[in-house]
């Protein structure tokens, strides 16, 4: 067996057909076999100064963990990996290799760089099917943290909290943990039973996970360092307020937040209705105005549910989208029809007050805005209307307010986000953010990174006090 | 688990039950909600907080047999237990220089009426409360809100109990005859509250509604709850339930709620054991 593989393209990863899958909600990329999984880290040149961590938030060290993959020490691997990410099954399916660790690998000059977030995944996968092993318990340290939310922000602040020693305690607003993972990424992304193992394995390191917390209603910020003897806090809540178009016609039936519909979907199991209790209605034709990986999961959930014809309305071009690609290839293979430089105007409604269609705008790029992309600006006189009988608005979410206005002393920026210093330290003492309610919505490992951040410098704080 | 400590049947259909919840009960307070779900794979339905004792650790909610998922709670006894229970939820009421208040609560609508009532009692407001319900089996709470009020009308549509008559009637009668409050409390089904709104508003007297819209997480999420008030759009879980009345767009508001009527049914038939006429 050669010790090098050559290749300029990655092995390729084995995916449901495009026609089945946009009828069932079960996972699209299969994942390596072993086989797959050796070839592609073979072709891993081991770099002395490994570029691909730099790229990565959570700084797994990448090539030592592909290294042991070559060798057929599976257990390594995902050893190797766990030592600075406890989410590694969810890392390997939903993070932006491409603009990470992928993106800084040398391979990339040239041609593909190596897969490292399908190797990932099948360490991941190769250990939930293998069991997972738990590292011992280190000694408890007498002291209490509180994390509020069980996104991936919460989950990997209290992994790493308790892998330290301390009493960690996660309080999840909803039903069931997990935040986004849950109840945002569809089940054909990233499976449930995955998100479960791996809060399965934070709750094994000694975490305890509180379900139907909505926190600063139930208990504050206060309550937990004051009353219920936690030493600190971290707030991982999330950007979990949706945005909608302040245009006339949202509030017709049949018009949902994306929020909305994946959490029907996703959470509530609304593809299983009657058999679950809460439905979700889509339309023999659905549009989605918006662009990111949201707009992509709505779309091809809605096709899942049984749409007939699904658009995806962008008003900028396909460029701008801020999507992952793979997940824009996966929804043009499954037939998503794509509207870009597109602008909805309003949206129509029939006598009952039902959604009938969308009236949109041709737009134009112009000059570069504050984020660097062309903005787009509307063509005078290009309005035209697409029939649909579901609108799903996918333009992105703001800060939840419930947690915030219940928090005195907590500083916040402009956009009501809370502002921390580079460590997630907030203005409030013992009080620490990370994640999309600190950035703003942005990606899973993002979260991550800011979690483990947090992590670290709560130990530091807890150390000293 | 949340166990049901006491039940008691207001009426063949309206059920009150009194839950082990310690911590929503530490902090609820009037004007706010609970939302619950009987079991896994059950929808999340949003609930009036009827009444709660923070030292016994207990919160008590009121509803009616409407769907599939009131039904099935209705079946539940004391001693059983429900997997999720969530609050207290959305903005809780104040009145904060009152001196007198009319509340009017129709049907289901005398649950989240009472412990408002309750809040003005106990700061020496003087109260005056209209309750009424399509027939005297249906009328609910009515010694509950009888203790917290100084003068109370009762009316059914039906004539079976009290005043042959909506509470609405009532209402214009007290105004039209010159009394005035400092503010109007009205709730109940939504044409209630639009009709009640539309009877103060000339008199120009603030008026408080608390709506009830399809709701999801209850924790502003989803936006499924959203409702236009003054031209705005709120979302009733985190900025209500409680809006001014005068100000709501009832109409938007009942149109929304029969977004999942078809599959309301379809639940319905589905766990009755009928059978589904809707996919013939």
């Amino acid at each position: 067996m050669p010790s090098i593989n050559r290749s300029k393209t990655k092995t390729p990863m084995p995916s449901q057909d495009p026609e089945e899958r946009s009828r069932n909600f079960n996972e699209v990329a299969l994942g390596y076999a072993k086989e797959d999984a050796i070839n592609e880290a073979m072709r891993c040149l081991n770099c002395k100064k490994p570029t691909c961590v730099e790229g990565c938030p959570v700084h797994v060290q990448i090539p030592n963990f592909i290294k042991h993959i070559v060798e057929e020490d599976f257990e390594g691997a995902i050893k190797v990996i766990k030592e600075t990410n406890n989410l590694p099954a969810i890392c390997g399916r939903v993070c932006p290799q491409e603009e990470q660790c992928e993106q800084r690998c040398v391979l990339a000059k040239r041609g593909e760089p190596v897969g490292i977030g399908r190797l990932e995944r099948f360490a991941a996968d190769w250990e939930m099917q293998n069991g997972i092993k738990v590292p011992e318990k280190p000694a408890p340290r007498g002291k209490k943290v509180a994390v509020i939310g069980s996104g991936p922000a919460g989950l990997t602040c209290a992994g790493d909290l308790a892998k330290l020693g301390y009493e960690v305690t996660v309080f999840e607003a909803f039903h069931e943990p997990g935040g986004v993972l849950i109840y945002g990424i569809p089940e054909f992304r990233l499976p449930k039973a995955i998100v479960r193992q791996e809060v399965e394995f934070i709750k094994k390191l000694g975490v305890e996970v509180k379900t139907n917390m909505v926190m600063g209603q139930v208990l504050t910020v206060d309550d937990l360092l004051e009353r219920e003897g936690y030493d600190a806090v971290f707030i991982g809540t999330g950007a979990g307020l949706p945005k909608f178009l302040n245009i006339p016609g949202e509030n017709y039936l049949g018009v949902y937040s994306a929020n909305e519909f994946l959490t029907r979907i996703n959470l509530m199991k609304a593809y299983n209705f009657p058999e679950t209790d809460t439905p979700v209605k889509v339309g023999k034709k659905v549009a989605v105005v918006g662009g990111g990986n949201v707009a992509m999961d709505a779309a091809r959930s809605a096709l899942r549910m049984g749409a007939q014809e699904v658009h995806i309305i962008y008003r900028r071009s396909e460029e701008e989208m801020p999507a992952r690609k793979e997940e824009v290839e996966h929804a043009k293979e499954e037939g998503i029809i794509f509207n870009f430089l597109t602008n909805p105007v309003r949206i129509l409604g029939d006598e009952n007050g039902w959604v009938k269609g969308i009236e949109c705008i041709r737009m134009e790029l112009g000059e570069p805005d504050a984020s660097g992309r062309r903005r787009p600006v509307p063509v005078k006189g290009s309005e035209f209307v697409l029939e649909m009988d579901t609108v799903i608005i996918a333009i992105g979410t703001g800060p939840n307010p419930l947690l915030i206005r219940a928090t005195e002393g907590i500083k916040l920026n402009k956009y009501g986000y809370i502002e921390t210093d580079e460590n997630g330290k907030t203005s409030k003492e013992g009080v620490w953010a990370g994640g999309d309610i600190v950035t703003g919505a942005a990606t899973v490992i993002l979260a991550m990174g800011a979690g483990k951040k947090a992590a670290q410098s709560i130990h530091e704080y807890l150390q000293n006090k | 688990m949340f166990r049901i400590l006491e039940r008691k049947d207001l009426s063949s259909s309206i059920k009150q039950f009194v839950i082990d919840a310690p911590l929503v009960a530490r902090k609820a307070k009037a004007g706010q909600f609970v939302i619950l779900r009987i079991k896994d794979g059950g929808e999340r339905i949003p609930l009036t907080i009827a009444d709660f004792d923070a030292q016994k650790g207990t919160v008590t909610v009121v509803f009616q047999e409407v769907g599939k998922t009131t039904k099935e709670l209705g079946t539940l006894q004391a001693g059983d237990s429900i997997a999720d229970f969530v609050g207290p939820l959305g903005e809780p009421v104040d009145f904060p220089h009152h001196k007198k208040v009319l509340g009017i609560g129709g049907g289901l609508g005398v649950a989240p009426l009472y412990p408002k009532l309750k809040l003005l009692k106990e700061k020496g407001v003087e109260v005056t409360s209209i309750i009424g319900a399509r027939s005297a089996d249906l009328l609910i709470m009515e010694d509950e809100v009888r203790a917290v009020s100084d003068r109370m009308f009762v009316c059914t549509d039906d004539g079976s109990k009290g005043r042959h008559g909506f509470v609405t009637v009532v209402l214009k009668e007290l105004l039209e005859q010159g009394e005035r409050f400092d503010e109007i409390i009205i709730i109940g089904p939504p044409i209630l509250m639009k009709i009640g709104a539309e009877i103060t508003r000339p008199y120009g007297i603030p008026t408080m509604v608390s709506l009830n819209p399809i709701m999801v997480d209850g924790t502003g999420m989803c936006g499924c709850c959203r409702v236009t008030v003054g031209g705005e759009t709120k979302f009733a879980c985190v900025d209500g339930p409680a809006f001014d009345g005068h100000k709501v767009d009832f109409d938007e508001l009942i149109k929304r709620l029969q977004t999942y009527r078809d599959e309301e049914k379809i639940a319905m038939e589905k766990y009755e054991g009928g059978k589904c006429r809707c996919h013939q």
